[in-house]
């Protein structure tokens, strides 16, 4: 059991896709590659820039079990009122910075359901969103 | 084709020296991030006008070949270098983005 967590910074955007850069590296390292390396890189890289852009602050942890990869992402705020809207393609509450730097298309979380195997969302409004993301190390999801 | 190949098709400046021999696989433009991380392949060759760091992380978390600037874009030094950290090489063009795309296309690239 490998497990490394990271702290991300709310507006932090020199350091963002510092996370899942190292996450990746690590993998690497643990002779992890391919398809699932990549679906790992997008999703951690996605939920990663929530952080970034969205939330007041929180962290990214990336566990290994048996079968699966985790990949964690808890914060302390502000939550999301409407996860079913948050969920759709092109749903976006990117201010004009982030926009102008190529954020909000409203695909971030998307882009992680269609990577990960295992997705599951919590949110509660003033608290915080859980995101729990599971990779299955061989023959999950194809790209 | 070699991102080198690559660059003098385009009539590119190599903004640094890393990864000119990286195997281009096929082609792709568009400027939203999290657009590119769906759509872009690895070995791809994107075209983009957005210089930031995040460009550089996703180019390198999607193991892309190179980073392609349209109409002499440059790149600032701190994510030129995290380029070439990452081994992805990063191009300036003197063309439009279309023109990129028409001469990749040409060449037989695929898009992603
Ligand atoms: N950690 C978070 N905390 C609060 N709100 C969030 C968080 N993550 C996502 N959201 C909300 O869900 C919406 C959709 O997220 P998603 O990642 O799909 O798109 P985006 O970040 O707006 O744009 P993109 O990811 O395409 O750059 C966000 O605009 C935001 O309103
Ligand atoms: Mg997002």
């Amino acid at each position: 059991m490998i497990a490394e967590s990271f702290s991300v910074e709310k507006g932090d955007y020199l350091r963002a896709g510092e996370a899942s850069t190292k996450m990746k590296n690590m993998l690497k390292k643990l002779g992890i590659g391919g398809s699932v390396l990549r679906r790992i890189s997008v999703a951690a890289y996605e939920v990663e820039m929530n952080l970034v852009i969205h939330s007041l602050g929180g962290t990214l942890s990336i566990d290994l079990d048996g079968d699966y990869i985790w990949l964690v992402s808890e914060d302390i705020g502000p939550g999301i009122p409407d996860i079913e809207s948050a969920m759709r393609e092109g749903y976006s509450t990117a201010d004009e910075i982030a926009q102008g730097m190529g954020f909000g298309a409203g695909m971030g979380i998307p882009n992680m359901k269609r990577n990960a195997d295992v997705f599951e969302i919590e949110s509660e409004p003033n608290k915080g969103t859980k995101i729990k993301m599971g990779f299955l190390m061989g023959g999950g999801k194809s790209e | 084709m070699k991102v080198n190949e690559l660059s003098k098709l385009i009539n590119a400046k190599n903004l640094h020296d890393i990864g000119l021999e990286n195997e281009v696989k096929s082609g792709y433009t568009c400027d939203l991030l999290s657009w590119v991380m769906a759509r872009g392949n690895e070995g791809c060759a994107w075209v983009t006008v957005q210089t930031h760091m995040n460009v550089v992380a996703v180019a390198s978390l999607k193991e892309m070949a190179c980073i392609i600037l349209p109409d002499d874009i440059t790149m600032e030094e701190a994510p030129l270098n995290k380029a070439k950290e990452e081994g992805v090489a990063v191009l300036s063009s003197p063309l439009s983005a279309y023109s990129i795309c028409a001469k990749m296309a040409k060449a037989g690239l695929p898009s992603c």
